[in-house]
């Protein structure tokens, strides 16, 4: 789950990080009151989960309160490649001397936490690993041990900061690495971490991925989550327990197993099909939540074929076939649906859906399926 | 032949008295599983799997009454690394793990503990592992699968299914086959598995089915190279997957350029690997090999 830039600074701000000065609004009256208590320059910035803000006009500087009022009102009438802005953060703008890159997270082959630091803050990462990789230096942390002195050294010795700045980093480090831990984190980016003009370490920007197998240990981040989710079709699946991504194409994909759903979108492509949507029933489905399933592809109006691919282990056949039956009985759809049931029940599963009044194309294995489902989706 | 598992396992279930524990259970039961005992904290002294099976407070205690070795946890996630620690500070030298959803940090120190405890694990969010004919241990149904010499090492749960009944319809067997699971901080990865697969007398091709996320691939590709002889067929599946989404698995999710499934892909088949473009094409590969 990918937290907001003001969440994170939350976060931070309570395990005394420091951050700019600031708070959030969703309005632009909001926004007046905050520019006018912080005084002064103010950085406005759109709350949106995805990067290169700046570049797409979702960060800027303004000079008094009424700019702030209406910079907000324009930010928050607009989108930011693609998404609505909703909050925006007014915060303090600061005179920055140097910016630097501090980012903590797993490297899984290891199975360790690795913090990362790059002289090169401000832009991304990934780029940076392109065009200047020499400047990127990675300290692996043992989770019995934590990070040590000789690894701060070499830390610190790669950033060249100031001497008087040196206690300062490796407290704001020590206590990003504790907030990693305790918060569950799969991401915990601070860039820039920037040296201001007054000679201060200050968290200018900041953001979080926190694992979402974590989340039931955390209420508040599964509060935040209820939020950012609440209407989407993402969080009815999520609370069926179903897997679902959407995606661009008209083949609507529903299987179980995540492997396997990612392979039926794959092999429907290698027939010139473009899958819907990546959706993973899980195991086990009853006849329920394979209803919920359909519904939630039937409810998109690209989809113009369904495949639905099903190899039963603990999943039964006949299970995924009354819910099926069910859904189209609820909804009936002239859109073509495909359907393969291989593994436990598979006979009964066939029968089922023979013996119901549904219209359904049968076909006895992914491959066969795959390729009637995309044939379908370029007919309709 | 086999790895891991054989006609010796002697199985205890952690979790036997929940839901998933006692109907997997009754299946490796009827498989021809060795379960020896069950533990649920409470429940010692009752009896599980219409009475065959003993059920004790604890790991320690089980293995006190009983000859385990193994055991394999059906526990939820918030409770289920607590499980692994158990089994392995009490002795178990391979633990096999079906649960999903356990957080990864909590994976991170697991690993590490487990490491100095010589304990070998599989999974998390895995289906166990079968070696047909002789062990199940996890959820691999055990009508797909056939003895053979094929040993089949993958991330996917229902994808493997997919696979080893389209080799059991070819005639081809498997010697064992290993579900390494789909998080991204796991017990026993690629590389361990086709260690023991080249070194196992039972096992004459290899097949590995990987997905995006992470570099286990490509680790597998440079130790295939260097290690392995005996032939190597292989799929990856999220071709289509777009960048930065969770596909179901934890660790399906491409974070950068090595996620990529081309990737690994591409450095699976410069290492000799026979990389098959659909999982149905596996069998023809393996067999036509």
């Amino acid at each position: 789950m990918k937290l907001h830039e003001y969440q994170t600074k939350g976060i931070l701000s309570e395990a005394d990080i420091p951050v700019p000065l600031g708070d959030v609004t969703e309005t632009s009256e909001g926004a007046q009151r905050i520019a006018q208590e912080l005084g002064g320059q103010i950085a406005v910035k759109a709350q949106v989960l995805v990067g290169g803000r700046g570049k797409s006009g979702g960060i800027l500087v303004v000079d008094d309160l009424i700019e702030a009022g209406r910079a907000v009102e324009r930010l928050l009438s607009s989108a930011i490649k693609g998404i609505p802005v909703k909050q925006v953060l007014l915060e303090q703008a600061l005179s920055i001397k140097r910016e630097l890159y501090l980012g903590i997270t797993l490297d899984r082959e290891r199975g360790l936490p690795v913090v990362i630091v790059s002289t090169e803050g401000g832009v991304d990462i990934e780029e940076t690993s392109q065009a200047l990789p020499e400047t990127i230096v990675k300290v692996y942390v043992h989770p019995c041990v934590g990070i040590r002195s000789y690894q701060f050294r070499n830390l610190l010795k790669s950033l060249s900061l100031p001497s008087n700045n040196h206690q300062e980093f490796i407290q704001i480090l020590e206590k990003l690495y504790q907030v990693f831990w305790e918060f569950d984190g799969a991401l915990l980016e601070v860039n820039p971490l920037a040296l201001t003009n007054s000679g201060r370490l200050v968290a200018l920007d900041a953001k979080m991925i926190v694992d979402d197998n974590g989340l039931f240990r955390h209420p508040v981040l599964l509060s935040m989550q209820r939020e950012e989710l609440d209407e989407t079709a993402e969080h009815q699946a999520r609370q069926a327990g179903i897997s679902h991504v959407p995606l661009e194409g008209s083949i609507g994909c529903l299987v179980n197993g995540a492997g396997l759903a990612m392979a039926t979108m794959d092999v429907l492509e290698l027939f010139g099909g473009a899958p819907a949507n990546f959706l993973d029933v899980g195991g086990g489905a009853k006849p329920e939540r394979i209803a919920v399933a359909m519904s939630l592809i039937l409810g998109n109006p690209r989809v113009r074929s369904i495949l639905v691919n099903i190899f039963g282990g603990i999943t039964r056949c006949d299970d995924v076939a009354r819910g099926l039956v069910t859904a189209l009985e609820m909804a009936p759809t002239r859109v073509p649906v495909t359907v393969r049931l291989a593994g436990t029940n598979e006979t009964e599963g066939h029968r089922i859906i023979e013996e119901s009044d549904v219209t359904v194309h049968l076909a006895p294995t992914l491959h066969a399926a795959a390729q009637m489902a995309a044939a379908a989706a370029d007919n309709g | 032949m086999a790895i891991l598992i054989d006609k010796n396992t002697r199985v205890l279930v952690q979790g036997i008295t929940g839901r998933e524990g006692e109907f997997h259970a009754a299946k490796m039961l009827s498989y021809g599983t060795k379960i020896v005992g069950g533990v649920t904290p409470g429940k010692g002294g009752q009896r599980a799997c219409d009475g065959r099976v003993p059920v004790f407070d604890s790991v320690a205690e089980a293995l006190a009454s009983t000859e385990a070795n193994t055991s394999v946890i059906y526990v939820p996630a918030r409770f289920a690394v607590d499980a692994i620690f158990e089994a392995s500070d009490a002795g178990i030298s391979l633990v096999v793990c079906i649960t999903e959803g356990i957080p990864v940090l909590d994976m991170v120190r697991t690993r590490a503990f487990l490491e100095m405890q010589g304990t070998q694990l599989i999974g998390p969010n895995s289906p166990g592992l079968i070696s047909p004919g002789l062990c199940s241990v996890g959820i691999i149904p055990g009508n797909i699968a056939r003895p053979g010499s094929v040993g089949i090492v993958s991330r996917s749960g229902t994808l493997t299914y997919e696979v080893i009944y389209g080799l059991t319809q070819r005639g081809s067997g498997q010697s064992t086959c290993v579900g390494i699971g789909g998080d991204p901080v796991i017990g026993m990865g690629f590389v361990d598995i086709l260690r023991l697969f080249q070194e196992d007398p039972g096992t004459s091709h290899i097949v590995l089915i990987g997905e995006i996320g992470g570099t286990g691939e490509q680790h597998a590709a440079k130790f295939i190279r260097e290690f392995v002889d005996k032939p190597v067929t292989g799929f990856v599946a999220g071709r289509t997957a777009p960048h930065g989404k969770r596909m179901g698995h934890a660790g399906a999710i491409v974070e950068g350029a090595s996620g990529l499934a081309v990737e690994k892909i591409k450095m699976l088949q410069s290492c000799g690997v026979r990389m098959a473009q659909y999982p149905d094409q596996i069998a023809d590969l393996v067999v036509g090999a």
